[in-house]
């Protein structure tokens, strides 16, 4: 079985969930003897780990021919790709897109981040497929999210072979709500135009099929999972010096994050008692407003703000920390508890988290019910019993949710699909 | 001759109420007067109130060949009293008739026999004056919470003057033999003990109305047939279930109550007759003795106590539920001594189990989730523990505490020693002055 991926993200560089989950998802398939996968992203960097996927670079793939001596492919591409594949590629141009902004290798440069001209860069990635998917053989697409959608449904297109959306958020989500109408077409028209939906949650399962219109049997949950703690992190150190307890939120600080509720929990926690303290983790468009809310409400000497952390810091965080919170307001999955149980840090999430589906050893609570939130933050840091408990059996717990299976689950798809045709 | 021997178990805890962190220091009030006036009437409604009329019926049609035992915890009984006092009446009149036995259990439907001794027989004596109060006979027979049993509690039990007392079959303990003989405690061989029959009990508590089970639908006739099957020299059957099996856990449209109605014409017609345990257990002499170092209990396919000892979370509570036993035994508050014995219900416990994770929360839980019990718990349990140590302070000790709470007491009746004395000089003095001047 062979797979034609289209992604946004890969690690080591990475914006958000994205690209760790479609990482998880390639690895855990690729525990399977007979799985292949080409990877495609927007613009690799050189650095990714290439022992599972083939990646494929948009902006390595040429759509207008030019002519190119070896010394040179060799020069500017080795270090992302056998040089002889810009060959091979070039030999399927399909079209003359000799109007195109492209470079002196005949590629369209992507930035591989989200600019302010990301639905030209989607356009752009799809032409990329066309060249793609007349390259290369498989038997499936896969496409994560709606950056990809167009370019998986030209792939489609030209190959004839079945397309499998995964949807690891939708608009609704992102805007609380309300979506902007070119995103959501976008976002329709790969849903009734492909073969399988495939949803990290049962939240966005629903919403796929209420907002979407989606038939229900065309959707199937998929749960995340998370890959385990490589040595390097394992080993990282309590760094906090305090003697109170550390309760912490870590993520994008935005609506969607739910930070305010965050703030709220820890006023209730501050004003009873002055064991535990609180740190928010990250940066984003509310953070101005939840500095100046801390301040209001006289907690600032217990309440701490770090600012955006990238790769390490994020584990000393987590492992600094005695209880992990997030109050989301509409994730579709979210990683990030998984990672501190991982830590074991005991976690509190919100039932509006698609992760609350399916793990048991953290605590739940409405997002909005800051007394219950309160509450759970102030039993673990108080009865030793509920934090050993919760980072016992969370540590177990979560070993067991592993790529491998989630893995499966999606190859049942492709088998189910590819049988089909 | 066979016989069936009936016990009904009777238990509602004193469900509590959402207590938050900020509530602790404040808010010395921990129950859901709500939901407990709630359940408990429905309950009454649908179960107790028809099952005691039923019962008591079959007494009277039968006069003596029918007869049932009852164990009702305190806390139960004390919210029959305030929410269903016609069930008291229903049970008062059971009584009269002679032929209904009430057993001894712990007052609070507690786990103390398992952490504190003490509490125990207090629990126990307290239990038995409660129901010699209300229905006019004195329990003999012994019944633990959830029939919890071992080998200590045995011995514990003997010592405070039951011989008698009952508790599960358990599979893992009885091996190859049979549930239907009088037992003996092996380490105590004068307590005798009555073994639930798992099987014919479970039959109508769990798979009455199941239709998925291949004897579906059992009959009163059916069901004696198979007691009568059973070897002549098998001649108890011990039916232990909940109360509530009759019209709640199995609602009165299964037709459990015409079930139960039939069973005596039937038992009849096979020669099987009905006893009390406390009658079983003084007709029948012990075949054998049963070793049960490890506790066991007829909770769970496990028939052990897994489900309110299972996790670390209910292994703290009660751990620290128990360690304030001695101090609240000092104090003389009778509010704190009540939520006391209301902390302790096993019930408590049983909601913070995760054995039933997957599974699907059990369903009678208050709580979301075993974290939000033992979140809540132990929030109730704080303020509880801040109030017995504003009556004491931490730093005593309590066999200081104890002495000095003697030195007072003797004191104090010194003083009255003293006092009297002290009117006696002077009432003699007084007379002898009034002579004085009189002369």
């Amino acid at each position: 079985m062979k797979a034609l991926m289209f992604g946004w993200e890969f690690p080591p560089h990475i914006l958000g969930g994205l690209g760790t989950a479609s990482y998880g998802l390639t690895r855990g398939m690729a525990q399977q003897p007979d799985m292949e996968t080409i990877f495609v992203i927007p613009k690799p960097w050189g650095d990714e780990d290439q022992s599972f996927a083939r990646i494929v670079g948009a902006n390595t793939t040429p759509i207008v021919w030019r002519d190119i001596p070896w010394e040179m492919a060799r020069a500017r591409l080795e270090k992302f790709m056998d040089p002889r594949e810009y060959y091979w590629r070039r030999d399927n141009i399909y079209a003359d897109f000799s109007y195109m902004h492209t470079n002196d290798l005949g590629c369209i440069e992507f930035s591989g981040r989200y600019p302010s001209n990301i639905l030209e860069e989607t356009n752009n990635y799809s032409i990329v497929a066309g060249v793609i998917a007349r390259t290369y053989e498989f038997d499936v697409i896969h496409a994560h999210d709606w950056l990809t959608y167009p370019a998986g449904l030209h792939a489609k297109s030209v190959s004839g072979k079945p397309m499998v959306i995964h949807v690891h958020a939708t608009e609704f989500d992102r805007s609380r709500g309300k979506p902007n109408p070119i995103v959501y077409n976008i976002e329709k028209d790969g849903m009734d135009n492909c073969d399988h939906i495939i949803c990290v949650s049962d939240l966005t399962r629903r919403t796929v099929i209420e907002n979407y219109h989606q038939p229900y049997w065309k959707v199937t949950t998929v749960h995340n999972a998370v890959d385990p703690l490589n040595p390097e992190i394992e080993a990282i150190e309590r760094l906090s010096g305090v003697q109170e307890k550390v309760v912490t939120f870590l993520g994008r600080i935005t609506m969607q994050k739910g930070p305010e509720f965050f703030v709220d929990a820890a006023t209730q926690v501050i004003r009873k008692t002055d064991h535990i303290r609180f740190v928010m983790a990250g940066s984003g468009d509310m953070m101005d407003q939840m500095i100046r809310l801390v301040a209001e409400r006289g907690i600032a000497h217990k309440f701490h703000f770090t600012g955006f952390l990238r790769g390490k810091q994020v584990y000393e965080m987590l492992k600094s920390s005695d209880v992990y919170v997030m109050p989301s307001v509409s994730e579709p999955f979210g990683i990030s508890p998984l990672e501190a149980m991982q830590c074991n840090v005991p976690s509190i999430i919100s039932y509006q988290s698609g992760c609350s589906e399916i793990l048991e050893n953290v605590i739940k609570t409405d997002y909005w019910d800051v007394d219950a939130m309160a509450d759970a933050i102030y039993s673990i840091c108080t009865y030793p019993a509920m934090a050993e408990h919760l980072k016992l059996e969370g540590k177990i717990e979560v070993d067991n949710i592993k790529w491998e299976d989630a893995g499966l689950k999606v190859r049942r798809i492709y088998d189910n699909l590819v049988g089909r045709k | 001759m066979k016989t069936i021997c009936f016990y009904f178990q009777i238990h509602q805890p004193f469900r509590l109420k959402r207590y938050r962190f900020f509530n602790i220091g404040r808010d010395h009030y921990y129950f859901d007067d709500y939901a407990n006036e709630d359940i408990l009437q429905q309950i009454a409604a649908r179960s107790f109130m028809p099952a005691n009329r039923m019962l008591l019926d079959l007494v009277n049609q039968y006069q003596g060949k029918f007869k049932v035992a009852f164990s009702i915890s305190g806390v139960a009984l004390e919210q029959l009293e305030i929410y269903a006092p016609e069930v008291i009446d229903g049970f008062r009149e059971l009584s009269k008739t002679g032929h209904v036995e009430f057993l001894a259990e712990t007052y609070a439907h507690s786990l103390s026999a398992l952490f504190d001794p003490e509490e125990f027989r207090n629990q126990v004596r307290h239990h038995a004056e409660r129901i010699e109060a209300l229905f006019g006979q004195k329990p003999t027979v012994m019944r633990n919470t959830e029939l919890i049993y071992n080998d200590d509690i045995a011995e514990m039990v003997y010592d405070m003057g039951y011989t008698r007392m009952i508790t599960e079959g358990a599979k893992h303990v009885l091996g190859w033999k049979s549930p239907n003989y009088v037992y003996q405690a092996a380490s105590q061989p004068k307590l005798k003990l009555l073994l639930k029959n798992s099987r014919f009990s479970d039959d109508i508590t769990y798979r009455f109305s199941n239709y998925s089970w291949n004897e579906y639908p059992l009959t009163a006739e059916k069901f004696i047939s198979w007691i009568a099957a059973t070897p002549p020299e098998e001649e108890v059957f011990n039916l232990f279930m909940n109360y509530e099996t009759l019209g709640n856990i199995q609602p009165s449209h299964t037709g459990i109550f015409e079930f139960i109605k039939a069973l005596p014409r039937f038992a009849s017609e096979h020669e099987i007759g009905f006893s009390t345990p406390g009658e079983v257990l003084d007709n029948h002499e012990p075949i054998g003795a049963i070793n049960v170092p490890n506790s066991i209990s007829w909770s769970d396919e496990e028939r052990d106590v897994s489900a309110w000892l299972g996790n670390k979370l209910q292994q703290s509570a009660l751990k620290a539920l128990y360690e304030m036993g001695e101090r609240v035994r000092l104090c003389t508050d009778r509010r704190l001594k009540h939520d006391w014995l209301y902390l302790q219900t096993s019930d408590h416990f049983y909601y913070m189990s995760t054995k039933h994770f997957g599974g699907g929360q059990s369903h009678f839980s208050p709580y979301m989730s075993p974290y939000d019990a033992f979140n809540n718990y132990m929030n109730v349990l704080s303020d509880f523990i801040a109030r017995v140590e504003a009556q004491y302070p931490e730093t005593v000790d309590n066999e200081e505490l104890n002495a000095l709470l003697t030195t007072i007491h003797n004191q104090e009746k010194e003083i009255k020693r003293l006092q009297m004395e002290l009117k006696t000089v002077i009432g003699s003095n007084e007379k002898r002055l009034v002579e004085k001047v009189k002369k």
